[in-house]
């Protein structure tokens, strides 16, 4: 049976006055019934519009879309704009980032869930309530029958997500796309509604996209996993392979800036240096190659005129876009799972000169 | 929400009692301050050639000797029961409202008011449905269009109302419409109880001149709404619902783009009840703006106390329905 959603070299550029930016830039995936695919990456990194390019929400602007997002077979970057919209919210649905925000302030969060229902369903009103009810129990809102008169405002962050969540399940969707769905709440909150997430999605086998910059979120819930960097794929594979024995110097800043339990509290976060590239000057070459430690050695200037091509490594369905040989990535990150920090991300000489070192020679 | 209108109505009452302290001492304090006596101003009920006694049976009936707190006193009563003056032989009752009598004709005040206020009612309302329909129309047009056409051209017009004033494009309209082509002859005021065809027909110039000077106003304040909440989040969740286009413009775009508009809106129409004073003067229409020129012209106090009085009640009272209105149309207000 084909996948659910089959993502083929989409690339969606906008024209603006300073110049094309290339937002997403041949990006390739497919999702299976059921399963769940985290996509990761810093802020402008191309996540959000690639989700909103498969919810066909870049309609009306000045996006120019290529390639093919194929959901159930049929093509969506083809598909009248009519036929979007029927699939969107019934077929499609998406939870998004700011739940206060994302909620029409003048409505009740019944009515604005029986709406969703009621577009795609032809129902009398009190049939939508009564399931604008159903679900708001479904995702864990204590005394629904009461709380479906409430305004989004009388609900706390996590209750509006959950609101948001039951209204994108509304019409029992075959695809759901959450983009950064914890970003806004708080940590105990984040938690329950990561776990609802994948409740609901084991009871009603949907597939999910789950786009965020938490690598904690991702490792949660994804069977696989795609590292989006300036527009492009950097990384993507299973999540045992990206967390296990990733393969591209990127992934390998996100995992050593993310704190982690099994380390010593004194080992140090290693971030990423520079800030990530502006997408109407993607640089050349590879387009990580400015903050990249690994480029000597590749040796001569192949990261800065060589795009590097998606290329399966050790594992088949495991691919990463770097120069680097896959010896040379074995041992790097094998120093890097060691907890051995490179050279440049060393803290400062002036901290060590405290001569605390020789006072804690053994005498 | 009943709490919520209920203290809006005090504070309402205390408003309008508030306004009318401050009428009463700007008419009766503050001339007394500068030295008149209240025989001067007794003097100006009685016509152009009085006798010192006709002044002084004036003044005792109307109390103006009285001190300024029981006339205050008095004046208030009178507004909300009416009042008998029955100092001296000549008793007679000014009926609820009453706002005294006028030094022109020394007839009460309100029965004036009150026969020129339909004129204004209905050049007032009639443009307000006008241009309430026309802007907001053109101004969700232009926004959705932006930098097309249609919206540079509207806004361009729109311009165009915002500055030219009423006494120019009401002279053009009348210029054309009326003398040129004679679509409609011979503007005059026509009570809506006598013919209302009439009434409708010689409305139409007016209205369109009030109209086209606040719907240019409204158009633009519509057009900066709608482009600041189609850009909101709750759009984008309402077309990701899969929602047909027309209803997310109107049922989430406009929705929450028309809050800002419905406050100016009770507020502009409150203040054109108190009197459309270029219109009614440019189409002499007899309605509350002429009655305040001429006020104003013969110096009559008393007329001008009471044509600031129902302009301050308009425009305070709009002020509540808007409120109310505020909180029925935002839920975030009531609580």
């Amino acid at each position: 049976m084909a996948p659910l959603l089959e993502v083929d070299d989409l690339r969606i550029h906008f024209r603006t006055d300073d110049g094309l930016v290339r937002a997403v830039d041949g990006i390739s995936f497919d999702l299976e019934r059921g399963r769940t695919l985290g996509i990761v990456g810093e802020s402008g990194s191309g996540k959000s519009v690639t989700s909103l390019g498969i919810m066909g929400l870049h309609q009306g602007t000045k996006a120019e879309i290529t390639g093919h997002i194929r959901l159930d077979g049929e093509d969506l970057v083809t598909a009248t704009p009519t036929r979007v919209r029927e699939l969107r919210g019934s077929k499609m649905a998406m939870i998004f980032q700011d739940p206060l925000s994302s909620l029409h302030p003048y409505y009740t969060v019944g009515n604005q869930i029986i709406e969703a229902y009621r577009v795609h369903n032809q129902v009398s009103k009190q049939v939508a309530r009564k399931h604008a009810i159903d679900l708001l129990g479904r995702v864990g809102i204590p005394t629904p029958q009461s709380r479906v008169d409430d305004y989004p405002h009388q609900f706390s962050g996590g209750m509006r997500q959950r609101a948001m969540i039951a209204m994108a399940l509304s019409c029992d969707p075959e695809l759901l796309i959450a983009d950064e769905p914890t970003t806004a709440l708080d940590v105990t909150v984040q938690a329950q509604i990561l776990d609802l997430i994948s409740d609901l999605q084991s009871e009603f086998g949907s597939a999910v996209i789950m786009i965020t910059h938490d690598l904690g979120v991702v490792a949660e819930l994804s069977d696989d996993i795609l590292v989006m960097y300036a527009g492009r794929m950097a990384e993507y594979g299973s999540a045992e392979d990206i967390f296990g024995r990733p393969d591209h110097p990127y992934t390998w800043g996100l995992l050593s800036s993310m704190p982690r339990m099994d380390r010593e509290k004194t080992t140090r976060l290693v971030p990423i240096p520079g800030t990530p590239p502006s997408l109407i000057r993607v640089p050349p070459g590879c387009p990580f190659h400015p903050r990249c430690r690994y480029t000597e050695l590749v040796g001569g200037r192949r990261c800065e005129t060589e795009v590097p091509p998606l290329r399966e490594a050790v594992t088949p369905g495991h691919a990463a876009a770097c120069h680097l040989t896959t010896e040379q990535r074995t041992r790097q990150w094998a120093d890097l799972a060691a907890g051995q920090v490179p050279d440049d991300a060393k803290p400062p000489a002036a901290d060590e000169a405290t001569g605390e070192p020789e006072a804690r020679e053994p005498a | 929400m009943i709490y919520f209108i209920i203290r809006r109505l005090i504070l309402t009452v205390f408003l309008l009692l508030l306004v009318s302290a401050i009428t009463f001492a700007i008419f009766f304090l503050v001339p007394r301050l500068a030295g008149q006596t209240a025989y001067q101003l007794a003097a100006q009920y009685v016509g152009k050639t009085p006798t010192p006694s006709e002044i002084l049976a004036v003044e005792h009936k109307l109390g103006l000797n009285d001190p300024l707190y029981l006339q205050y006193g008095r004046f208030v009563k009178g507004i909300i029961f009416g009042v008998h003056y029955n100092n001296g032989p000549d008793v007679s009752y000014c009926p609820f409202p009453c706002f005294g009598y006028s030094f022109r004709n020394q007839q009460p005040v309100w029965p004036q008011l009150i026969s020129d206020a339909p004129v204004t009612l209905s050049l007032a309302i009639g443009g307000a449905i006008l241009w309430l329909i026309g802007g907001v129309s053109i101004g969700v047009l232009s926004a959705l269009r932006r930098g097309s056409f249609f919206d540079r051209l509207s806004m361009g017009i729109a311009l165009a109302g915002v500055s030219l004033p009423v006494f120019f494009t009401g002279l053009i309209s009348l210029e054309l419409f009326s003398y040129k082509w004679a679509i409609f002859p011979n503007v005059h005021y026509v009570g809506i109880t006598s013919n209302p065809v009439q009434w409708a027909r010689n409305l139409v110039l007016p209205w369109v001149t009030l109209a086209f000077l606040y719907a240019a106003l409204y158009a633009r304040l519509t057009r900066a709404g709608m482009l600041e909440t189609m850009g909101e989040d709750y759009i984008r969740t309402a077309r990701a619902k899969g929602l047909p286009e027309r209803k997310v413009i109107i049922k989430h775009g406009l929705r929450a783009a028309l809050t800002p508009i419905v406050t100016i809106f009770g507020l502009d129409l409150g203040l054109l009840l108190g009197g459309a004073i270029l219109t009614e003067t440019t189409f002499s229409f007899p309605g509350l703006g002429q009655f305040t020129i001429l006020a104003i012209q013969n110096q009559d106090l008393p007329e001008i106390m009471g044509v600031v009085m129902i302009a301050a009640f308009f425009i305070v009272v709009a002020n509540m329905i808007v409120d109310i209105l505020y909180a029925v149309v935002d839920p975030r207000v009531r609580f």
